[in-house]
């Protein structure tokens, strides 16, 4: 039974890993480049969404939604003023942007917000209870968690049909394969981007919200190390596929828990890396991603 | 008499060892006057510490173009093995340049292992995966130590991993205890010993890029496939310049350790490797006296925006997009070239000067 808590509580963080991940996944796919202030985003979210709540008393379902159109606002703003001009740029010099970019999320949050922990409230109780009981109460399963997992699995499905379906999504992906030829094809090159990066921080948003109600110690730098996991996991499942986000998110979250269960609590972030480097090797381009074959 | 004549590289290079040693007598004399306050001149040890690692990683990043952001990872591993070594030879060798000396020589080795062993898996992935695998390990050496337990009596060292299971005899003592790191480190780094250790990782750098094995690591930079097909081993020349630079990074790591009263692993995170990619890409990938000037300035540049207090990290982080944006913009280093005359933009594939 211990077993099974571990593996659900290893899915519900692997489901807040898979959401980010969609958001590092999808912005690489398009920009060909490691948005390194993503995790910073997630911490916005999750700081909105606890100032709605806690200190305007404003209902969580307006809290998130309210996370999600600054978190927006936020992704598209970055995306204009410090990525678009380097769009030409060599992609050591957008890496540099991106992290100074973190940088000045983190401590822009550290000034507005201070430092100090925040206690993230947890207003997931339907009838009064934390979560529901099976097997005679030898297993509970928190409603946040049931909540995340369905929250990943929504948001996944969505996500395939807006890619697959509409054209915005096809749009995406046509530029995510080739920007010069979408471009040629009449194909608004950098509303895409835009649309990419506004749909990429609504989700940090939303895995902002989640990850707090689960971890609720909330600081200017709680994005930084699930955005590297995040990140990892994105990787992980062959960064640029959305299925490989949902898959490395998964095993990520199930690995990290069992590692911390069952080996060491310490070390169980050297585990998850040395699994991610153990996959890299049999399969260098992740799980799911393309063998891109080279041609001379 | 023939007229000495140099090509740009030589005299590039013969500019780069001026500037350090007109840089470093400058300092001498400045401190030795009284001129500079004591936190500038506790500062001077963990500048030529940055300045190796920044020389070192643009080993990694400018001459062989692999993107590594687990540098600190390499640091960490020398700091440690380097601060364990010393702290064990306290009374085997009582002259401090001496030990700092085989200190160094430990942890560049120490890091070299790791470069080895962390080459053998990372070199065999490209571009993006490469550079994941490499912070992945960063992660892990961090975790590691974090993890380490040192302690030495008459018997020898002893060392346990994750918990502290080290029994001493009569008379020993911890030096590593896990996430508390090495606490009460004598001090024995000098900015002398640190000129010195710039001074030769400039030599190793220029020697190595400039010699045959040198030109083939460019190559295989600039067209790996070009270079494979005339018969260039690629694992072998990438390992070269990986493990080089593990050394040299590693024997920073200790430099910077002996100049600190304690040292704790997390301090060597993905932060810190991210620190050193910003040295070099501000200084200009490949040029390793760009290197030197961005290491020296961004690690003084928070000292001085100490007035700001509370905002001197939001304007660092300002002036690095500021800077990125100015440097690599077309429209904006137009208009910047126009201001100052002759700018020139940096190009991807700037080889070594």
């Amino acid at each position: 039974m211990t077993f099974l808590n571990h593996l659900i509580s290893g899915i519900s963080l692997g489901s807040v890993y898979a959401i980010i991940a969609l958001g590092y996944t999808m912005v690489y796919g398009i920009a060909k480049m490691l948005n390194f202030a993503h995790g910073d985003v997630i911490m916005v979210g999750a700081y909105i969404c606890f100032f709605a709540v806690a200190s305007y008393g404003l209902n969580p379902i307006i809290g998130i939604l309210l996370a999600m159109l600054v978190c927006t606002v936020l992704g598209m703003l970055i995306e204009r003023l410090a990525y678009k001009p380097l769009r030409q740029a060599p992609s050591l010099a957008v890496l540099i942007t991106a992290i100074g970019m973190s940088y000045f999320l983190q401590n822009s949050a550290q000034l507005l917000w201070s430092a100090n922990n925040k206690m993230f409230p947890s207003f997931l109780n339907f009838g009064g209870t934390t979560g529901i009981s099976l097997f005679d109460g030898q297993l509970t399963i928190a409603w946040t968690t049931l909540v995340t997992i369905a929250a990943c699995v929504i948001i996944m499905i969505g996500l395939t049909l807006f890619t697959g379906k509409t054209k915005m999504g096809k749009a995406m992906r046509a530029v995510s394969e080739d920007k010069g030829a979408a471009q040629l094809m009449g194909i608004n090159v950098n509303t895409t981007i835009s649309v990419t990066f506004a749909i990429g921080s609504a989700l940090a948003a939303i895995a902002g919200v989640l990850l707090c109600s689960s971890y609720p110690i909330l600081v200017p730098t709680t994005g930084s190390m699930p955005g590297i996991k995040a990140f990892t996991a994105a990787v992980f499942g062959g960064i640029g596929s959305i299925p490989g986000a949902l898959l490395g998110g998964v095993l990520l979250g199930v690995i990290e828990i069992f590692a911390k269960a069952y080996i060491s609590t310490q070390l169980s972030d050297a585990i998850v890396f040395a699994v991610l480097i153990i996959v890299l090797l049999f399969k260098p381009t992740g799980l799911l991603g393309k063998q891109i074959r080279e041609k001379v | 008499m023939k007229k000495l004549r140099l090509n740009k590289t030589s005299r590039t290079n013969f500019l780069t060892y001026g500037m350090v040693v007109v840089l470093f007598v400058v300092l001498q004399i400045m401190s030795g006057g009284g001129m500079l306050s004591s936190t500038m001149k506790g500062q001077l040890v963990p500048i030529c510490a940055y300045v190796v690692m920044a020389l070192s990683l643009n080993l990694t990043v400018g001459v062989l173009g692999e993107l590594s952001l687990g540098h600190a990872g390499f640091m960490s591993v020398g700091a440690f093995a380097g601060a364990v070594t010393a702290a064990a030879l306290q009374n085997a060798i009582p002259s401090g340049g001496l030990r700092l000396a085989v200190a160094m020589i430990i942890g560049a080795l120490f890091a070299a292992v790791a470069g080895v062993l962390i080459g053998i898996p990372v070199l065999r992935l490209r571009g993006d995966y490469l550079a994941i695998v490499t912070l992945a390990f960063g992660e892990i050496i961090k975790s590691i130590i974090n993890n380490l337990y040192i302690g030495m009596d008459a018997g020898g060292l002893h060392a346990s991993l994750i918990n502290n299971t080290i029994v001493l005899e009569e008379g020993g003592r911890m030096i590593l205890s896990g996430p508390m790191g090495i606490p009460g480190i004598t001090k024995i780094s000098t900015f002398t010993a640190g000129f010195i250790l710039i001074m030769l990782s400039l030599v190793i750098i220029f020697n190595l890029v400039n010699s045959r094995a040198g030109r083939a690591i460019m190559a295989l930079r600039d067209n790996r496939i070009a270079a494979e097909s005339v018969g260039i081993n690629v694992t072998q020349y990438k390992m070269m310049a990986f493990v080089t630079s593990a050394a040299l990074a590693g024997a920073a790591g200790t430099l910077f350790a002996m100049g600190q009263n304690t040292i704790i692993a997390s301090k060597f995170d993905f932060n810190q490797s991210i620190l050193i990619l910003v040295f070099v890409v501000l200084g200009g990938q490949g040029r390793m006296w760009g290197s030197i000037i961005a290491a020296a300035a961004l690690t003084i540049l928070p000292e001085l925006l100490r007035g700001f207090a509370d905002y001197r990290m939001l304007v660092y982080a300002i002036v690095l997009i500021l800077v990125m944006l100015a440097t690599n913009n077309p429209t904006l280093s137009g208009f910047f070239s126009r201001l100052f005359g002759r700018f020139r933009k940096p190009q991807k594939g700037d080889a070594a000067r």
